[in-house]
């Protein structure tokens, strides 16, 4: 069957992944605790869902694999086959190669022999887990008889007339794979295929479907599973489905209800050996009798009255699982699910409409009409919380990207032989999707190197009298516009002297250079770090280091370390929350202006005549006692021209830094939306982006963490200048 | 979709390449009411099918009632593994009652 990828085949992909998420969650919860009827059972869902939808599209592979998987749940959810760890193992690696099927399939390629070899493999040791070997016939008819309650009796016979509504070939559902993928539930014993309501051929519209079914379905499936088939289909066909051991009377009933000919469908009855002629017989009259008497035909109320009484556990079973689905549609209502590329572009028409908005105000405040620029001001109240809303609308749980390390933590720990827990804190702290999507690599990067070379063996640990069971902690929260984001483990944390003495071989730092604690561990972000030739405990630590700092500064982040020997180390990684819009304060340096974002600003302040010659040759001021670096943008930037009359100084901080920026003026309040700079200017540095003003002018958006690093290393190497010449109190200029 | 004939004295033998699915549905139905309308008797050789679902299975229930009901005959030979996986599932190939060769390892029901 070829497959159109439409949207229905997307809606399954996602939904099937989300499954596959609550398998695994549920699995990494019963490992812990075995018992957890309720994981079971998510687990044992996940993957019927899975299965039953992947049917519905022909996906044969997926439907294969998973029924295997699906079997040895239904053993444990029935208390017949013990959870064992190695058992867990095997279902997380079932449900991996699902997700790979899955995977394969929307791609679109072809199975490799890699992915084949794994199945089969995966199919053996389930098949031992069920008592069978591999190579009997498929599971389906061949699972133990057993009796399920309710007196019915082993390899009963169900009868299911469908009748499958006109449009269902419109909505894109065949109902030859619903017919597939019910004789994955049992055996068809019998089919007969229905064409009484085809029209004649001028009226026949070849796009509709007229075909009904009369279907014998050997199976020791549940009514609710067998229903379940039709979940799809639910409103677009007519359903009825006769338990084993149904009386003559709830036959007739069933003829009484269809749509074609009751003559007819006696006989059709009568060949697929639902009912025997003579049996038939007699009801049929005794049913024509009884009408006769009566003015109307049975209300259909009595006949389900009838069938109560005949199989009430069955009308149970059917209520519940409508209530299910009802409940389930409850909960659907309330989410939406939305195209993300739909948002990208709502969200980018905000930030014209931010553009535009701040164009409208400019004009208004130019022309200054009262009414007018009260009328654009509280457009542009709107226009903000349009922007805050739709921004949110992109905000995600940073959750869902930690819990996935549950597995990651598992899987490493298992392999390592170490035994480590993972704390999960501020799962609910929110971000930008976007950034979402691109922090998962990093991150996975350093949980992996803190287990593997953060913590320590376990004999390691039990001799420095520590808990044998490591802790990873994963935690999250928001600080000033940014999110921050720490891996943190409780190993022996690290070496600071041989980190040192490496980044001196490596030529990266000189040798008698004076550095911080901090200083030295950031050290195994730099690039020269990752090479070859790795010394025990910081040897992995290094690698690829370098390669997470990129990823998280070309997300405008940036990454730092703390460590304390014995204790353990912790990275914290900062992200801006969103990639798409910020709050700038806007400054001009000559006829140029310039973007700071706001949440960086701490205060502005004027400096005056004599300040400004005190600053021509030194580059810190005296701010309140308190020794600030500063970057003159002027001359940072080379902009051309003499300086203004009077300058003010833009005080701004990050992650723990200070530092002063020299502007000629300060400009107010703007809302920024940016504009990605083109890969010419990726090598200018202090500039991290553009915006376009309410002029039409463009401005740049200053990359204030590395303004405020090149500041602070000026000011570390000027102070060790000022204390050679002990008198930089006196010298250095005050500010009021 | 794609349908050819010839015409080998009275008989008219209409040869279907291709998927005969929802997709092609639309404009198979007056080809082969056409084709039908030319001959009294009729043969539709399916060997190149690639692909067959309900509305494909339904046309050809509809074609082979329309030609009882018309008094010709109307068979169909050289069933492609892709309409004799349907047929058998759906207990047709009595219904059409054509002879069917069934490939070597097909084990199922015999129609």
């Amino acid at each position: 069957m070829s497959l159109d990828l439409g949207d229905a085949l997307q809606t399954f992909f996602a939904e099937s992944r989300s499954l596959l998420q609550e398998m695994e969650e549920g699995l990494l919860r019963l490992e812990t605790a075995p018992d957890d009827t309720e994981a079971i059972n998510a687990v044992f869902r996940a993957a019927h869902t899975i299965k039953g939808s992947s049917g519905l599209f022909g996906l044969d592979d997926i439907v294969a694999f998973t029924h295997k998987a699906e079997n040895v749940l239904d053993r444990v959810r029935n208390n017949e086959l013990a959870l064992s760890e190695g058992l867990i193992g095997l279902l997380l690696g079932c449900r991996d190669h699902i997700e790979r099927l899955l995977d394969i399939t929307a791609e679109g390629v072809e199975m490799d022999a890699d992915t084949r070899q794994q199945g089969e493999a995966l199919a053996s040791q389930l098949s031992q887990c069920m008592g069978q070997s591999a190579s009997t016939l498929p599971a389906e008819t061949e699972t133990p008889l057993q009796s399920l309650g309710g007196g019915r009796m082993v390899g009963d016979t169900w009868h299911i007339s469908l009748r499958f509504g006109r449009d269902v070939l419109k909505n894109g559902m065949d109902p030859l794979s619903f017919i597939r993928y019910l004789g994955t539930l049992g055996e068809i014993v019998h089919l007969t295929t229905l064409n009484d309501a085809l029209p004649a051929a001028a009226e026949m519209d070849p796009e509709c479907c007229y075909l009904g079914f009369e279907i014998r379905l050997r199976s020791e499936a549940d009514k609710a599973r067998i229903e379940g088939v039709f979940d799809f289909v639910r409103d677009d066909c007519q359903l009825h489905i006769l338990p084993p051991g149904s009386r003559v009377a709830d036959y007739i009933n069933l003829i009484e209800a269809l749509p074609e000919n009751n003559t007819r469908l006696g006989e059709i009855l009568v060949a697929c050996g639902a009912v025997t002629q003579r049996e038939l017989d007699e009801s049929l009259a005794l049913q024509a009798c009884e009408s006769e008497h009566r003015e109307s035909a049975q209300p259909l109320g009595e006949i389900l009255v009838e069938r109560q009484i005949v199989q009430p556990e069955l009308v149970g079973a059917a209520l519940s699982k409508q209530k299910e689905a009802r409940h389930r549609q409850s909960q659907e209502a309330r989410l939406v699910r939305v195209h993300a590329d739909k948002l990208d572009e709502l969200i980018n028409l905000v930030g014209e409409l931010v553009i535009a908005g701040a164009g409208a105000t400019l004009l208004a405040q130019r022309q200054g009409g009262s009414a007018m620029q009260e009328a654009t001001a509280l457009i542009s109240r709107l226009v903000e919380e349009i922007r805050d809303g739709a921004l949110r609308l992109r905000m995600v749980q940073i959750g869902e990207t930690f819990s996935r390390f549950q597995r990651v933590v598992r899987d490493v720990s298992k392999e390592l032989g170490k035994d480590i827990e993972l704390v999960i804190t501020g799962a609910e702290t929110e971000l930008d999707k976007s950034v979402v999507e691109k922090i998962g690599d990093p991150l996975t990067h350093l949980v992996r190197n803190s287990m593997d070379h953060g913590i320590e063996p376990a004999e390691v640990r039990a001799a420095n009298g520590k808990p044998i069971k490591g802790k990873l902690k994963l935690n999250a929260y928001h600080d000033s516009g940014s999110i921050v984001i720490e891996v943190g483990d409780d190993g022996g944390g690290l070496n600071r002297d041989k980190i040192l003495q490496k980044a001196v071989e490596r030529g990266i730092v000189a040798p008698n250079q004076n550095l911080t604690d901090r200083e030295i561990y950031n050290l195994i972000f730099e690039a020269g770090f990752s090479t070859a030739d790795q010394v025990s405990n910081l040897s992995g630590r290094g690698v690829g280091m370098d390669v997470v700092r990129r990823n998280i500064e070309a997300l405008r982040g940036t990454v730092e370390l703390d460590s304390a020997p014995g204790e353990g180390t912790t990275v914290r990684i900062r992200l801006p929350l969103t990639l798409a819009i910020i709050d700038g304060f806007l400054v001009g340096v000559g006829d140029s202006a310039y973007v700071v974002p706001l949440e960086m600003v701490l205060e502005c302040v004027e400096l005056s005549d004599a300040d400004r010659q005190a600053l021509a040759h030194r580059a810190y001021v005296n701010m309140r006692g308190e020794v600030l670096p500063f970057v003159r943008l002027r001359d940072h930037f080379e902009v051309a021209g003499n300086g203004s009359r009077r300058e003010n100084i833009v005080v701004v901080h990050y992650g723990g830094h200070k530092a002063g920026l020299v502007v000629d003026q300060l400009m107010g309040e703007f809302q920024t939306v940016i504009k990605p700079l083109g890969e010419m200017f990726s090598r200018v540095k202090g500039i991290s982006g553009s915006t376009i003003l309410g002029t039409g002018e463009v401005a740049l958006i200053l990359d204030v963490p590395s303004l405020v690093q090149q500041a602070a290393a000026r000011e570390a190497g000027l102070n060790e200048e000022a204390g050679r010449t002990c008198s930089a109190d006196r010298e250095t200029a005050s500010i009021q | 979709m794609e349908l050819s004939s010839e015409r080998h004295e009275n008989r008219l033998r209409v040869h279907a390449a291709g998927e005969m699915t929802i997709y092609s549905a639309a404009e198979l139905k007056p080809a082969l009411l056409e084709a039908m309308g030319q001959s009294d008797e009729i043969e539709i050789d399916l060997s190149s099918v690639s692909e067959m679902d309900t509305s494909g299975v339904q046309l050809l229930m509809l074609m082979k009632r329309e030609a009882v009901a018309a008094g010709k005959a109307m068979t169909l030979s050289g069933h492609s593994p892709a309409v004799l996986e349907v047929f058998e599932l759906l207990g047709l190939g009595g219904w059409f009652g054509d002879p069917q060769v069934l490939p070597a390892d097909a084990t199922g029901r015999a129609a």
